[in-house]
């Protein structure tokens, strides 16, 4: 089982039960006020309903079976609303339900001083505070979330990551942070608490998902208050009709005024329901689709952040480089054929078990041939690396190969009596300049040559990096390397600049200026020495396997620990945004329509010129409003699976992306309308319901 | 409609679009408080009146310091307006010898030239002394103008600032406003109406014979006439550089004193959108895009020029009913032809109709023809306009203020579909500034909706359309064009133009004081939060621009700006307006 949290389908059969019955759980009031929009859909509806039964009485102001019809709609547009946004938090319930599994109560081992060997109580997870010391062996899962004061130990994170290969935690450096509910495999760890019950990780993590604590984001707010004028709006055009109305009457002498039931159907129809009801579906399912990715965003407000970044942090080892440098090419010194320095360079990384050290082994198989060979079958003997000689080699048949930083060889090479070539201090230049690595081989007295190690680029980072460039996102690589290292390394990369020789301040020194010119920051980082520029940062992404420092500075935390990720978190972002934006469209410009749809429809027996504008064509003043809102109320279920996935984001310019939308929520929106009200109509009429 | 009537069209948008760099980057300079050549003559003048008021030139204030200067600045002006109209007849200049006005018609008339409506209950020549109109309705006619100039000054400063705290200092944007754009553009143009036989006299009112006798309503013969006269081409000038838009006379430039020749009234034209339009320049130049003014220049002309075109072919296009009268509707170089009721023959269809639509794209209100005579159609052109919020063109300073904050209403829909939270012009729009832009929008669709209704529903406020005992002695239009009467009224109130569909009695209590309280909702509900919006853009950093940035200067957003401003417009009004001119269309087509 991987209890990670997964793409699930749209609609699960359990979700969508389970919304099912929220959505009548939702009528309540008390939650519908938080929504002005959709509860002046409620007060509607039971106005309406209130309306039917004068009717059923004898006394209605227009035909039962028409303010029933009306009515019911209403019901259903403010349960398809419900729906939508249960559906939303379903999905991230379930998600959240695999956690849960996680945060089982244990038994922890409180120790009563902070060392290995102390005594200690057995006390219930629960019952830990920050500050205590506890305990875990290999088996046990810890208890909270914590921070490794001795020991090293192997611990399965599968249960938070879904990652199952396990990882070393020990106590020092940016592997010290554990996580409550992860289960140690070996060893053990003698582990400060630094959350209190309920405040752990996996606890925020839970409430993120499940939206318990989900507040309205700054933009939601925003865009709340810009749908409550409207509805302000509306709301007095409509109820001014009513004197219109009946003043016409008057002034014409002849008609009937509208009804209250039509001026309410109106008025739903105008309101902006498609947008409000699906407004907060569209924020959860945002932070859904962060989960999705494996990223866990501390606030709405962060993932609504990551839309607006324009400048992107990356460290270069590990996130635009592979972890490690890699042999690329072997550079003999005069004299010496390349194959002999191959040769003498693969001997030399046998038992050399860096990175570094098998890719010349790599490199040597697979440009010369030469197989690799056990050191002791050839009974060489294997001098290893030192900080005092600063080289590692071999002793073979009289040979001492050695292989090292150009410095040390030649140190190396003068003390065995032999001369450091010229032409291999401007071979290790050269490659230095080109944002290389040289290692000089060396026999004895003589240098073979030099072998290059170089930064290799991932692939795909130049597509990537291009595609953030189309975005308005601009890319800067951080790195400890001298300028000339990296300048090298950002243009193969295609980095739109880099920091080299980066320490922390500098790093938040940077990000300070960046902010001041008014730019938005993401970075990414797992190193205690991060925290501070984490903290600066607008869109800080901590890798889960960094230090507890670096994940509480961040404001999103990746499971996966993929620095590359900001690209998706900044698309997700984007993608809530761009949604928010095109059902507003959508649900202004729908009103088009309905106008058309209603208007003449509402003063029929006043002014029955006004069918001059029932381009539609509908059938009657009835099936006309009722079509409306029927189509106002079925546009919300139709809409949902587009609020849950989000509006296809794609990395082209501000301009292009606006047209685009434009012409399909805004146009679409203009012209859909027309063929749903008609189209129900046409089926209202078939089937003589009106 | 004829070539000359096209020509006219054209020629007036040439000249009009040829003024708009020039006089822009004038209005710039004297805002950024640089040399503009006049200097010599006015700067002593400026520092002079800083002196004797105290203001310090240099010291900034807060957005709440500014609002509270701008208010309490009208406030005195409008209690001014108010006591003089009340004590005219112990007062000099007054040759009519003129009673006070009535408490309820001087409250609206304070009201109205305070907040640069101009709507006029009375009828001047019969109303007001020359005092009156001199010191009370002309002075305003030049502050309130540069209130409105000075407040949309405050917000572009609140649009460029980099956090600060200040946006400006009303004082010296006033003073600024009045004495190096106004009074100069003023001073030519009551010249150049001069001559072309505006008067402008302190002399009483003239009793002329008539060349050819008639008899009263008793049957009396009447053989001589008597014919105004007063100071009038000072205030013509400013009434229609200033958007402000109150007649010197009643018939206001249908008055062959105020508006003589076809070239005094091209010239009033022109006047009537010269600064709104070249405020855009100057907005573009003093945010450092003028591409940015260019655009928002473009959205007010696509949104203007369809009106003209509407009410101008509607006109021409007559009625059914004229024609069945046997009435020759072709347009010939005799004749203008359509519907001419209610214009004047000296200025045809294409100059009633282009009047009719600038008078109201910008909230003036003068008129040289009676816009409750037009067609249907014809006279829908006037009112949406009005209800689109002034905002093509609009008052001076208020119309690009009012369009700026439907730019950031568009720009926070749309915005949002290129994945950022939205932004103008670098600022970050957010819930404070969407609060203050959403009261901007709503304000005045719920005074003009709310007043209607409350007109329409009430004896107090039907009165004045049916009942002869309130002064009238005919019904008056019943029916849709007795809606389209009242509707009209609060529209133009409630978006401070002033223009009135005549045949609505409203010199009474109830429109007067209705009709106050939704001119002065209206101006300064609007003010407040266009300052407050400037107070918080100010103090927010810019956001440099981007590939991932909304451009606001392209043709598509000039579309999303006409749109937003339509689809308001239309989706608040098109239930009223469809029991009013649209279903009178219908009715008279006969469908």
């Amino acid at each position: 089982m991987t209890p990670q949290p997964q793409s699930r389908p749209l609609f699960e059969r359990a979700i969508v039960r389970h919304a099912v019955l929220a959505s009548f759980q939702k009528l309540d009031p008390r939650v519908q006020i938080r929504n002005p929009v959709m509860f002046v859909v409620l007060v509607g509806a039971v106005l309406t309903t209130a309306l039917w039964l004068q009717a059923l009485f004898g006394r209605g102001e227009a035909p039962a079976r028409f303010i029933f019809a009306v009515s019911v709609w209403l019901w259903f547009t403010v349960l398809f609303t419900n729906f939508a946004e249960a559906m939303a938090e379903g999905r991230g319930k379930a998600q959240a339900e695999t956690l849960r599994r996680a945060r089982r109560d244990v038994q922890a081992r409180r120790l009563k001083g902070p060392r290995y060997g102390a005594p200690y109580s057995i006390v219930a997870s629960g019952e830990l505070r920050a500050g205590d010391v506890v305990l875990v062996e290999a088996g046990d899962i810890i208890p909270s979330d914590g921070e490794v004061l001795e020991g090293i130990a192997s611990v399965n994170e599968s249960a938070i990551t879904g990652e199952s290969a396990p990882v070393i935690r020990e106590s020092g450096g940016d592997r010290s942070a554990v996580t409550g509910g992860t289960t140690v495999l070996s060893d053990w760890l003698v582990v400060r608490i630094t959350a209190n019950p309920g405040e752990t990780f996996l606890d925020r993590m839970i409430g993120m998902v499940e939206g318990a604590k989900r507040q309205k984001t700054p933009n939601e707010i925003a865009l709340n208050i810009l749908l409550a004028a409207l509805t302000i709006i509306f709301l007095l055009a409509t109820a001014t009709l009513l004197p219109f109305s009946l003043f016409a009457v008057e002034a014409n002498g002849s008609g009937a005024p509208v009804t209250v039931t039509v001026l309410v159907a109106l008025l739903i129809c105008l309101i902006p329901t498609t947008i409000g009801g699906l407004l907060s579906a569209i924020g959860i399912a945002g932070m859904d689709r962060m989960i999705q990715a494996n990223v866990i965003a501390m606030s709405g407000r962060a993932v609504e952040a990551a839309g607006d970044v324009d400048v992107l942090l990356l460290d270069k080892t590990g996130t635009i480089t592979l972890g490690n440098r890699q042999a690329v090419a072997f550079i003999p010194a005069d004299g010496v054929s390349e194959q002999h320095l191959a040769d003498a360079a693969q001997l030399a990384s046998l038992a050399d078990e860096t990175p570094e050290g098998r890719s010349i082994v790599v490199l040597a198989k697979e440009k010369y041939g030469i197989r690799e060979r056990s050191v002791h079958e050839l009974g060489a003997e294997f001098v290893p690396f030192t900080a005092q000689t600063r080289m590692s080699g071999v002793n073979l048949n009289g040979n001492l190969i050695r292989k090292g930083a150009s410095d040390s060889i030649q140190r190396y090479v003068e003390g065995q009596g032999g001369s450091f070539p010229p032409e291999v201090h401007s071979i290790v230049e050269n490659i230095a300049r080109n944002g290389g690595t040289p290692l000089v081989v060396a026999d004895r007295a003589t240098v073979l040559g030099v072998v290059q190690l170089k930064d290799i680029v991932k692939g795909g980072m130049k597509e990537r990096f291009g595609e953030l460039r189309r975005m308005g996102i601009k890319t800067v690589m951080i790195t400890g390397d001298n300028p000339l290292t990296a300048a090298a390394i950002a243009a193969e990369a295609g980095v739109d600049d880099f920091l080299a020789e980066a320490t922390p301040e500098a790093k938040l020194q940077l990000i300070r200026e960046y902010q001041t010119g008014g730019r938005l920051v993401a970075m990414t980082g797992d190193g205690t020495n991060d925290a501070p520029a984490l903290a600066q940062a607008d869109v800080a992404v901590a890798m889960n396997s960094g230090t507890q420092a670096a994940r509480e500075a961040g404001n999103m935390v990746d499971l996966d620990s993929n620095p590359t990720k900001l690209i998706e978190v900044v698309a997700i972002g984007k993608q809530l945004l761009i949604t928010r934006g095109a059902l507003t469209t959508f649900s202004i410009a729908n009103d088009v329509a309905k106008y058309f749809a209603i208007i003449p429809a509402a003063f029929a027996a006043t002014y029955p010129q006004l069918n001059a504008l029932n381009l539609m064509g509908l059938t009657s003043p009835a099936s006309a409003i009722v079509s409306a809102v029927i189509f106002n109320a079925l546009i919300i279920p139709a809409l949902i699976p587009l609020a849950l996935r989000g509006v296809r984001y794609r990395a082209v310019g501000a301009a292009r992306l606006l047209r685009r939308n434009l012409l399909i929520y805004g146009l679409g929106g203009l012209v859909a309308p027309f063929a749903g009200i008609k189209l129900i109509d046409l089926a209202l009429t078939t089937l003589g319901l009106v | 409609m004829t070539t000359i009537g096209w020509l006219q069209i054209a020629l007036y948008l040439v000249v009009l679009l040829a003024l708009v760099r020039p006089l822009g980057w004038y209005m710039a300079r004297v805002y950024e408080g640089q040399n503009v050549g006049l200097n010599t003559l006015l700067a002593p003048l400026e520092r002079l009146l800083y002196r004797l008021c105290g203001t310090r030139v240099e010291e900034g204030q807060s957005w709440k310091q500014y609002a509270v200067a701008v208010i309490l600045f009208n406030a005195l002006g409008m209690l001014v307006v108010y006591g003089l109209q009340r004590l005219q007849s112990a007062l000099p200049l007054n040759p009519a010898s003129l009673g006070a006005v009535t408490p309820d018609s001087a409250f609206n008339t304070a009201a109205s030239f305070a907040s640069n409506t101009n709507w006029q209950g009375y009828s001047g020549e019969v109303t007001m002394s020359y005092l009156a109109q001199m010191l009370g309705l002309n002075v305003q006619n030049f502050l309130s103008a540069a209130s409105g100039m000075a407040v949309l000054v405050a917000l572009i400063r609140g649009l460029r600032a980099r956090t600060e705290a200040s946006i400006g200092n009303f004082w010296v944007d006033l003073t600024r406003s009045t004495l190096y754009i106004l009074l100069p553009l003023a001073l030519i143009l009551a010249l150049a109406l001069v001559s072309q036989g505006v008067v402008q006299s302190f002399d009483p009112y003239v009793e002329v014979p008539l060349l050819q006798g008639t008899t009263d309503g008793d049957g009396n013969p009447v053989t001589t006439q008597t014919l105004p006269m007063g100071p009038a081409a000072s205030q013509i000038a400013i009434k229609q550089l200033g958007t402000n838009g109150g007649g010197f006379f009643n018939t206001n430039s249908a008055h062959p004193f105020e508006n003589p020749t076809p070239l005094a009234n091209f010239l009033e034209l022109l006047a009537i959108l010269l600064i709104p339009a070249a405020l855009c320049f100057t907005f573009g130049t003093m945010v450092g895009d003028r591409r940015q003014g260019w655009a928002l220049l473009a959205a007010m002309t696509l949104l203007f020029v369809p009106f003209v075109l509407l009410a101008a072919i509607q006109e021409q296009a007559g009625t059914p009913q004229l024609a069945a009268l046997g009435v020759d509707l072709t347009a010939s170089d005799q004749q203008a032809g359509g519907n001419m009721e209610g214009k004047e023959a000296r200025f045809g269809i294409a100059s009633s109709a282009l009047w009719a639509a600038a008078t109201t794209a910008a909230s003036n209100g003068s008129v040289n023809s009676m816009h409750g005579s037009y067609t249907p159609l014809g006279g829908l052109a006037p009112l949406f306009l009005m209800q689109l919020g002034e905002v093509v063109f609009g008052g001076v300073g208020s119309g690009l203020y009012g369009l700026l904050i439907f730019a950031i209403i568009a720009v926070f829909i749309a915005g949002l579909m290129v994945g950022r939270t939205p932004e103008y012009l670098g600022k970050k729009i957010e819930t404070f500034e969407m609060k203050m832009a959403s009261l901007v929008i709503l304000i005045p669709c719920v005074v003009v909706l709310f007043f209607t209704a409350l007109a329409v529903a009430t004896p107090w406020g039907k009165g004045a359309l049916y009942e002869p005992a309130i002064s009238y002695t005919s019904i008056y239009n019943p029916g849709a064009h007795g809606f389209s009467e009242v509707l009209y009224a609060f529209s133009s109130q409630g978006n401070n133009n002033g223009s009135a569909f005549a045949g609505l009695g409203a010199n009474n209590p109830f429109y007067n004081t209705t009709g106050g309280l939704a001119m002065l909702i209206a101006r300064y509900w609007l003010m407040v939060p266009v300052l407050a919006i400037a107070g918080s853009l100010a103090a927010r950093r810019t956001v440099p621009a981007g590939p991932g940035t909304l451009p606001t200067h392209t043709p598509l957003f000039v579309v999303l700006l006409i749109g937003v401003v339509i689809i308001v417009g239309a989706l608040t009004f098109i239930p009223a307006l469809a029991l009013g001119p649209i279903v009178e269309q219908l009715l008279m087509l006969g469908l």
